[in-house]
């Protein structure tokens, strides 16, 4: 998939960063919804919400699960909505990778 | 315009499905979804591929419109339901699109594609083939599409509606957080506009506030409703989703969509730009 200057839809969650993006100067905040049987789900909708929980992005899960988002260093809400229920987290990121686990439930 | 003309419910939807005379059309970037299930019976339209021109940096003009509408079978006298990933935004940006080629009976599906699946809706994988039509689209109405000229003298003049996040709005990101950030053009935002980012004016479902929540949202953040509103994003489809609650839903007079955006706005050379959470001096 590009990544062109006018596109917008959330790239393929499942695909590698693309090697284009300087993963030194991104700040990506990462990880996979689980339901509390704690299988991926997939299709869950997943929104990032600044340090006042304001809306920054949402993406779809993959099938496995994944959702990524590309931030700034700090505080952040992750927040799944799915067909099993919701759940969110907060997340303190750095620069580079940060791995969050979400979970679901009704 | 209100929401009873412009705005469908998710149940009038499902319930309308199959019923002659209205089209549901996907509007999408990503048309994988499409593929992997749609609304039963909704044709598709291809954000980029079928509503920009391959070369330059603009609309399919009026006869390529005809042409694309016709081949989906799409026909003047249609209620056409747009609906969309994103909350909405592609399908906002067709709707838009819609009424700048002057297609009469255009609606939005409250809460687009996410609350049709979140509310475990039918979707369906089946092929939509619809008799071809002959479809006649207006002139651009120009009434609603605002260009950089116009957005640069309306600094101090004019509401200018920035929609984008606040760390957009700020300058301390370059897109939204689910893109890459590294892009050619300036951070920061249009001096003098104010920042309501698009998502204050939908639910976490996608559906839209109800009218008085969103006259107080517009109120409490200091939009003038007797001056003439110009909304930008950073593309122009989340700007649109602003320009459909202003003009279509709170029924605002004049409101402009300004599809330049940011990526415009921000690669201008000699423009001025205001950076950090305040609108800034004209």
């Amino acid at each position: 998939m590009t990544l062109g200057p006018l596109g917008c839809t959330p790239p393929d969650q499942a695909a590698p960063v693309p090697s284009h993006v300087d993963l030194a100067k991104e700040t990506v905040i990462t990880g996979i919804v689980t339901a509390g049987s704690g299988e991926p789900v997939e299709g869950a909708y997943v929104r990032l919400l600044d340090a006042s929980g304001e809306f920054a992005a949402e993406v779809v899960t993959s099938p496995a699960g994944q959702f990524r988002f590309f931030a700034a260093p700090g505080t952040w809400t992750v927040r799944a909505l799915s067909r099993q229920g919701n759940g969110d987290t907060s997340v303190t990121a750095d620069r580079g990778v940060n791995e969050v686990a979400l979970t679901v439930a009704s | 315009m209100s929401r009873d003309t412009s705005l469908v419910s998710a149940d009038w939807a499902e319930k309308s499905l199959g019923a002659d005379g209205i089209v549901f059309v996907e509007v999408d970037e990503d048309t994988t979804a499409y593929a992997a299930g749609h609304i039963p019976g909704a044709v598709k339209l291809d954000w980029k591929l079928d509503l920009q021109d391959p070369v330059r940096r603009d609309f399919v003009n009026r006869a390529q419109f005809e042409e694309l509408l016709s081949a989906r079978g799409i026909g003047n006298d249609d209620t056409v339901v747009l609906y969309g990933g994103n909350n909405n935004w592609f399908a906002a940006y067709a709707y838009w699109y819609f009424s700048l080629y002057g297609h009469r009976d255009v609606k939005l599906l409250d809460g687009g594609r996410k609350k049709w699946e979140l509310d475990n809706r039918p979707l369906s994988t089946e092929a939509v083939d619809r008799p071809r039509t002959s479809y006649t689209a207006q002139d651009q109405d120009s009434s609603i599409r605002a260009f950089r000229d116009e957005v640069v003298s309306a600094i101090g003049a004019k509401n200018l509606v920035d929609v984008r996040s606040p760390d957009e709005y700020a300058g301390r990101l370059l897109a939204p957080a689910h893109l890459p950030q590294e892009q050619a053009q300036r951070a920061g935002h249009i001096p003098t506009a104010l920042s309501v980012p698009w998502s204050k004016a939908a639910n976490e479902d996608g559906t839209f506030k109800s009218d008085d929540e969103l006259r107080t949202l517009y109120g409490e953040a200091g939009l003038d409703g007797s001056k003439a509103t110009i909304a930008y994003c950073r593309i122009g489809e989340r700007s649109s989703h602003t320009w459909f609650v202003l003009r279509e839903l709170l029924g605002h007079g004049d409101v402009k969509n300004y599809d330049g955006s940011w990526t415009e706005y921000g690669s201008l050379v000699g423009v001025p730009v205001a950076l950090g959470d305040e609108p800034g001096e004209a």
